[in-house]
C-alpha cells in the first residue's frame, strides 16, 4: 500500500480550489504541470490544451505496456454571455448543470476571481405558483457590484471552498480533481513494467473531447478512465429500499463495467477485481447504466483501445458541494497502483 | 465616520436565528458596551442599550430598533445520518439545494458544516416530479457517518447558513442574514456619531427579537421602555435582476423613508425635512398595508406610539446572498443621529395631524 497522507490530501485542496471550466483549464494545466514535470520522461500540451505526460518503465522493452491513464481537469461551470450594466451579466450554463442549484450562490468570476453573487427575486413579491416554478438561466444574472466589470467571455464557477469533515471531503469540483490527484499521484510511483502515458484532458464535461485526442496521441496498449462517479446513496422519501444508488460512499473504487457510452473491456474488468481482491482492497461495481467518462472517446479511438473506468463516487454532482470520502480515495489510488505493478502484456494478449 | 464594514461582517459570520439570537446577541453588546450608558436584556432575548440625553429629567425617549434576528432551519428528523429539516421564519426553498449551512449540534462543541441537497427526482413522489422541491423533500448532509450523527444531532437542533460574506465592487457588501443584521450596523453608527454630538433625549437602543416569525421583540421591548417615539430600520426591495416593481429602490441611491398605515406622517414629514436639509439622498417607500416590519408591532404598543420606518436598499431578501451599498448604511446611521441630535424637549407636544 502507499503511504497516504496530508501531502495528497494538501494537492487535492489545491487542485479543488481552482476554477477550470470546459474550454479555460489553465489553471488545473499549471498545477499539473508543477507535479508531473520534475517525474516525467516527455510532457506537452496538446493542441486542445491537454497535459500529455509520459514516463518510461526500466524493464527491457517488449516487457513493458503502453498504459494510458486519464483523468479530467475541466469542471462544470459558467460563461459570461451579456453585459446588462451595472455590475449585472447574462451568463450560460457549461456542462449538465441543474438550474435549482443557482439562485442565492456566491461565485467566482474570470482571472481574477472577481467575488460576485447569483441572486434571485424576493419570496415576497412572488406571486402564486412562481414560487414553486424552477427559474430559468436566462431569468438570472451573475452580479458583481454596481461598480464591478466583468468581460463577456469570462468564465465563473461556484465559491464554495474545500473542506475535510471526520471521514468525508467537500468540494465543487471533485469531479474530477479527484482523478487528476489520482493520475498525479500514481505517476510520481516507480513502475518498471509500464510506460506510463498519463493524460490530463480537457473538454470531458462538454463531450470527451480532450481524451479523445489524447489517446489518438499515445496509441496505448490500454487505458483507464479515472474520474468520480455519482453516488446516490439517499434515503427514499417514502422509506423503501433505495436499489439505485449508482454507487455508495465508503465501500470503495468503483470499478464500471457498463454504461451509456462503454461497454468496459471484460478483462481489464476481472483484472481489477482479482487485484483488489488479492490485496484485500475494498472495491464495488458501479450499477450499469447510463452517464458516461472518457473511457467511451478513448475505447473507440484508433483501432480500439481496451479500457476500463474506476471512479471515485461523490455525492452531489455537478451542485456547488459534493461530498466523498477519503477512505474511498485512497483504495482507489492503491487498487490502481496494484494493478500498475502487476500488468503484463498476457492481459490483453487473450481473451 | 468610522469603518462599519468589519463589524458588519462580524455580524454576517455568526447564527441568531429567530428565538436563538445569542451569538450575535453577545456581538452587539460587546460592540454597543462602550457607545451606552446601561445594558440590558429583556424577558425575551432583545438587548437594550441606553444612551443618556442631557435634558432636565425625566426626559423623553426615543426607541430605534432593528431585529438582529435571522430566518434558517431546524433539524425535523434524522434517517441514515441525512438530517430533515423545516423552516424558521420564512426560507425561500429555491436557495437551499447546494446552500452551506451550519447545524447547531445539541451533541457536539462545534458547529458541524453541512450543504443542503436534493434527491434525484427517482427517489421522490412523482407528482414532485423535477420542479423545485419543497422543504420536507430536502436533505442535509454534513460528511459525518450514520452513527457519528446520532450521537450529536437531536431534532430541533438549528441549521443556519454559513456562506461567508462577500465584498462585491462599488461598496456592495453580500452574504446571508444582511436582514436585518445591515440595521444593526447602522444603529451602531448612530450610536457613534451620538458620541460627539449633544442630545437632550434619551435614546433607546434596541436589537429586537423574532421579527422573522411573531415581532415578539418589538412587542415586549416597546411595552417594557414605552418610549415617546419610535424608528424601526428594515431593509427595503432594492431593484436588481427579476425585481423591478413599485416597491423596489435602486442600491447605492440612498436612505428610504416608509410612508404608511404602520407610520406615524408626523414623524415621516420631520425625517423626510432633516434628510433634505441634510442633503442625504432619500426615497419614498410606501406601503399600503402591513408594512412586515417591527414597526407594525411598535405602533400599537400600549397607548399607541409615533413610529418610522427608515430604510435602505436590499437585492435578494431571504437569500443566502442579499446585499447592500455600505453607503446607504452609513447614510441612515448618520440620518438616525442627527435626527436625534435635533429632538427638543417639546418634540412630542408638536406632534399634529394635518
Amino acid at each position: 500500500m502507499l503511504s497516504f497522507g496530508n501531502a495528497q490530501l494538501k494537492l487535492l485542496e489545491k487542485l479543488c480550489n481552482v476554477i477550470a471550466v470546459s474550454g479555460d483549464e489553465g489553471e488545473v494545466r499549471k498545477i499539473v504541470l508543477e507535479e508531473v514535470e520534475p517525474y516525467a520522461d516527455e510532457v506537452k500540451v496538446d493542441m486542445m490544451g491537454s497535459v500529455l505526460a509520459m514516463k518510461r518503465g526500466r524493464a527491457r522493452s517488449g516487457k513493458r505496456m503502453r498504459v494510458m491513464l486519464d483523468a479530467h481537469m475541466d469542471e462544470v461551470g459558467f460563461m459570461i454571455v451579456a453585459d446588462d450594466g451595472e455590475g449585472l451579466y447574462r451568463f450560460e450554463t457549461v456542462g449538465g448543470i441543474d438550474v435549482r442549484h443557482l439562485v442565492g450562490k456566491q461565485v467566482l468570476v474570470g482571472r481574477e476571481r472577481t467575488p460576485a453573487v447569483i441572486g434571485g427575486k424576493p419570496v415576497h413579491l412572488m406571486s402564486g405558483d412562481e414560487r414553486t416554478r424552477k427559474v430559468p438561466v436566462d431569468a438570472l444574472r451573475i452580479d458583481v457590484g454596481i461598480a464591478g466589470k466583468a468581460k463577456v467571455g469570462d468564465r465563473a464557477g461556484f465559491a464554495t471552498k474545500f473542506r475535510r469533515v471526520g471521514p468525508s471531503i467537500l468540494s465543487k469540483s471533485i469531479d474530477d480533481r479527484i482523478g487528476i490527484a489520482t493520475v498525479i499521484e500514481l505517476f510520481k510511483q516507480s513502475l518498471p513494467n509500464v510506460d506510463l502515458c498519463a493524460a490530463f484532458s480537457v473538454q470531458e464535461e462538454i463531450g470527451l473531447r480532450g481524451a479523445k485526442v489524447a489517446a489518438q496521441y499515445f496509441n496505448p496498449d490500454l487505458a483507464i478512465a479515472v474520474d468520480s462517479t455519482p453516488a446516490y446513496d439517499l434515503p427514499l422519501y417514502d422509506g423503501s429500499e433505495n436499489m439505485s444508488y449508482n454507487t455508495k460512499l465508503g465501500l470503495g473504487p468503483a470499478i464500471y463495467i457498463a454504461d451509456g457510452s462503454t461497454l468496459h473491456d471484460p478483462r481489464l474488468v476481472r483484472f481489477l477485481r482479482e487485484t483488489a481482491e488479492d490485496e484485500g482492497i475494498p472495491y464495488q461495481f458501479r450499477q450499469p447504466g447510463g452517464g458516461g467518462t472518457d473511457s467511451g472517446a478513448i475505447q473507440r479511438s484508433l483501432a480500439g483501445i481496451p479500457t476500463v473506468s474506476v471512479s471515485v463516487p461523490h455525492r452531489y454532482t455537478h451542485s456547488p458541494v459534493s461530498i466523498s470520502r477519503v477512505d474511498d480515495w485512497k483504495n482507489t489510488i492503491n487498487l490502481l497502483h496494484a494493478a500498475l505493478k502487476k500488468i503484463t502484456p498476457a492481459l490483453i494478449s487473450e481473451r | 465616520m468610522t469603518d462599519i464594514l468589519p463589524f458588519l461582517k462580524s455580524l454576517i459570520s455568526v447564527s441568531g436565528l429567530s428565538g436563538y439570537e445569542t451569538p450575535v446577541a453577545d456581538l452587539i453588546a460587546d460592540k454597543w458596551r462602550p457607545l451606552v450608558d446601561e445594558m440590558s436584556l429583556s424577558r425575551v432575548g432583545s438587548l437594550h442599550g441606553l444612551k443618556k440625553g442631557s435634558g432636565e429629567s425625566p426626559r423623553p425617549s426615543v426607541m430605534i430598533a432593528a431585529h438582529m434576528d435571522a430566518i434558517g432551519m431546524r433539524v425535523s428528523n434524522i434517517v441514515d445520518g441525512f438530517l430533515h429539516i423545516t423552516n424558521v421564519g420564512g426560507i425561500d426553498v429555491r436557495v437551499l439545494p447546494g446552500a452551506e449551512v451550519s447545524v447547531h449540534a445539541s451533541g457536539s462543541d462545534e458547529e458541524l458544516p453541512g450543504v443542503v441537497v436534493m434527491p434525484p427526482a427517482r427517489f421522490l413522489p412523482e407528482s414532485v416530479g423535477d420542479g423545485i422541491l419543497t422543504i420536507n423533500y430536502l436533505l442535509v448532509d454534513t460528511g459525518l457517518l450514520p452513527r457519528d450523527i446520532s450521537r450529536k444531532v437531536r431534532v430541533g437542533d438549528l441549521v443556519s447558513f454559513a456562506n461567508q460574506p462577500f465584498e462585491l465592487a462599488g461598496d456592495v457588501i453580500s452574504g446571508h442574514s444582511l436582514d436585518n443584521r445591515a440595521s444593526i450596523a447602522a444603529l451602531t453608527i448612530c450610536l457613534e456619531e451620538l458620541q460627539n454630538k449633544p442630545h437632550d433625549w434619551d435614546v433607546w437602543a434596541v436589537a429586537n427579537v423574532q421579527e422573522e416569525v411573531t415581532f415578539l421583540g418589538a412587542y415586549s421591548s416597546a411595552f417594557e421602555l414605552r418610549p415617546q417615539i419610535a424608528i424601526v430600520i428594515d431593509g427595503a426591495f432594492a431593484k436588481g435582476p427579476g425585481s423591478n416593481g413599485w416597491q423596489t429602490f435602486p442600491l447605492g441611491k440612498g436612505v428610504g423613508l416608509c410612508m404608511g398605515p404602520n407610520m406615524h406622517p408626523f414623524m415621516h414629514k420631520k425625517l423626510k425635512e432633516l434628510a433634505e436639509r441634510l442633503e442625504i439622498p432619500w426615497f419614498l417607500d410606501v406601503t399600503p398595508d402591513h408594512s412586515g416590519t417591527d414597526a407594525f408591532a411598535v405602533q400599537t404598543t400600549a397607548e399607541g406610539i409615533p413610529t418610522a420606518l427608515v430604510e435602505y436598499p436590499l437585492r435578494y431578501m431571504h437569500t443566502p446572498v442579499e446585499a447592500v451599498a455600505v453607503k446607504d448604511i452609513q447614510r441612515v446611521g448618520r440620518l438616525l443621529a442627527e435626527f436625534v441630535a435635533s429632538l427638543e424637549a417639546d418634540f412630542v407636544d408638536t406632534i399634529v395631524w394635518e
